[in-house]
């Protein structure tokens, strides 16, 4: 065979690869969007869930899951930005430095199953938390940061030494220039980031069966005292979220219309997630305009 | 090359009476050591007041690692040994407050690097960031580095548009406006205009004949014509020996040591 039909051939070959990959993806999304978005109604997101009558929704669920996720970016974001920027412009290049981004590595690989254990036998059991949405949002911290922590090094390393060393030579401290400068520069790739490790979170279920808990205890929307049991913000009591209800009312829902809420649950994760992909794009392309063209 | 075809101890380095002429800086047995690799070697020389003078030699031959040794941007990469007095100060000395220093004796590199922001911001962040926050002084700060740069009647209208979107010799001269917003006293130049072509060339040389009248220039170029265009004195560089430094017109004319004589001839190796 000569170069150009190897060539040829190679290019054929991963066009069918990538052509079966996008044909099982859009089968998979699709026939869940066909299943579940006939059901999705204004009644279905903003009532509560049903254990044994049909019509219930998943208002809670709704909630804990944007709860969770907030929770999550607001434990998880300060952190990896901290841990970021030490390692992409501080970390001295040595053994400490090597091991500390190994075991963000192997963090990064750990099964949420495994960190879900983790979270129940630490949080929930050891420091009596129970099952408790902060429990969850800590075992979610912990799925997140290795990977926030990464994409925040990563977005800084990528802007250029020239850029430093413009800041360095004005007489600015390093701080100073990697507040002003750098991480400016380094903003869409960050966001980027935030927001595509979100939709992860926000779909993660077993990370949180046994941390923040398989039951929807009663929320009362009238009531914002975070310190009430029954308020929306009430971070101490159990909270089922979106995927987790999914899971359970396939392994033990009882309800007569369990396959339709589970279709429109799905979606309405599905889209959620699709939304936040979406959206992802959508900013760091704008944030990247806006910091590169007319910064007015 | 033959390395051993000149004697790098054979220097001929002309000495300044300071009580004549002013000098903006003064080195004294300066070594600069990257790791085991000894870099630049016993380097002293003067730099006299409002005056352009250029650093010459081959690719590798030390120049851009003096230079930034000078306004200490090589902490931290390189060790460096020996004095620089700038204002009866050894800036070289560990109790110096670079980023104070660095205030005084500002840097142009060689790929134009202006900060993702607009043309204004691009000037007035560092100004800024030293405490200067009135709005009409910022605006005067802008138009008048501008023009120092030989910028301001191309950008005027569009101060506020992203600087990325200059071509490379505005963005260079972008960053030479950016430089001496800060009023430095001394320029330090590593090829500013190695990355332009020979118009923005020109005009980035009529801009530092421009400068020389508020600033000191110390620049390294490879651009034989450009050295002696602009420049008032010239050092010759070679394998991290200054192996000579005069009047520029000496250099290119006079050569007093066959090193010098061969690169400026075109004739070295
Ligand atoms: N950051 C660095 N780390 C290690 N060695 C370096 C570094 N920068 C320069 N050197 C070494 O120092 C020597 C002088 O390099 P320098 O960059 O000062 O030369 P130069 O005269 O500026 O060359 P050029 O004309 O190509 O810019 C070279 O041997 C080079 O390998
Ligand atoms: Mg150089």
């Amino acid at each position: 065979m000569n170069p150009k039909t190897i060539n040829k051939f190679a290019l054929n070959t991963i066009k069918v690869i990538a052509g079966l990959v996008v044909i099982i993806l859009a089968f998979l999304i699709g026939r869940i969007l066909i299943q579940g978005v006939p059901h999705i109604s204004w009644h279905f997101l903003t009532s509560p869930s049903q254990e044994f009558v049909s019509g219930g929704g998943i208002s809670y669920q709704l909630f804990n899951s944007f709860y969770l996720l907030v929770l999550t970016l607001l434990i998880s974001f300060p952190i990896s930005l901290g841990a970021g920027i030490f390692l992409s412009e501080y970390a001295p290049k040595n053994w400490l430095t090597e091991i500390l981004r190994m075991s963000i590595e192997i963090l990064s690989s750990l099964p949420s199953v495994v960190v879900g254990l983790f979270g129940f036998l630490l949080f929930v059991v050891q420091f009596k938390l129970g099952f408790s949405i902060i429990a969850g949002a800590i075992a979610l911290t912990f799925f997140n940061l290795p990977l926030l922590t990464s994409n925040v090094e990563q977005a800084l390393n990528s802007v250029s030494d020239l850029q430093r060393e413009a800041g360095m030579a004005l007489g600015l401290s390093k701080w100073r220039t990697v507040i002003k400068v750098i991480i400016p520069e380094a903003l869409p790739g960050i966001v980027t980031g935030i927001v595509l490790g979100a939709g992860r979170v926000f779909g993660e279920a077993a990370a949180l069966i046994y941390t923040a808990g398989q039951s929807a205890s009663t929320i009362d929307f009238t009531n914002w005292n975070p310190f009430n049991a029954a308020s929306p913000l009430n971070w101490s009591r159990p909270a089922e979220t979106l995927a987790v209800h999914i899971w359970k009312i396939n392994s033990e829902g009882i309800m007569p219309d369990a396959a339709a809420v589970s279709a429109g649950t799905s979606a309405v994760l599905i889209i959620v997630v699709l939304i936040f992909n979406l959206s992802a794009r959508y900013l760091g392309n704008k944030l990247y305009r806006k910091f590169t063209a007319a910064g007015k | 090359m033959d390395v051993g075809k000149y004697d790098l101890n054979d220097t001929a380095i002309m000495q300044f009476d300071p009580k004549e002429k002013e000098m903006a800086l003064t080195t004294k047995n300066l070594q600069v050591y990257y790791g085991d690799n000894h870099a630049f070697y016993d380097g002293s020389l003067q730099f006299e007041r409002y005056k352009i003078t250029a650093l010459i030699g081959a690719s590798g031959s030390g120049k851009s690692t003096f230079l930034r040794s000078l306004n200490r941007m090589n902490d931290g990469i390189a060790k460096v040994d020996g004095n620089i007095w700038y204002r009866s100060l050894d800036i070289n000395s560990s109790a110096i407050n670079v980023y104070e220093m660095r205030k005084h004796i500002g840097m142009v590199f060689q790929r134009p690097n202006p900060f993702s922001k607009s043309i204004r911001e691009n000037i007035t962040f560092a100004v800024k960031e030293n405490g200067i926050k009135d709005k009409k002084k910022l605006d005067e700060i802008v138009e008048s580095s501008l023009k120092r740069a030989a910028l301001w009647e191309e950008v005027k209208d569009q101060l506020g548009s992203s600087a990325l979107a200059l071509s490379g010799g505005q963005q260079q001269r972008l960053c030479i406006a950016r430089a001496i917003a800060m009023q430095p006293d001394i320029l330090l130049m590593d090829e500013p205009a190695s990355a332009l072509d020979p118009i923005s060339t020109l005009k980035v040389e009529e801009t530092m004949m421009e400068l020389k009248k508020h600033y000191t220039i110390i620049i390294v170029t490879h651009n034989m014509q450009q050295a002696s265009r602009v420049s008032d004195y010239t050092a010759f560089f070679h394998l991290g020996h200054v192996i000579e430094y005069d009047k520029t017109k000496n250099i290119f004319t006079f050569p007093q040591k066959k090193a010098t004589d061969d690169y400026v001839s075109g004739n070295f190796g």
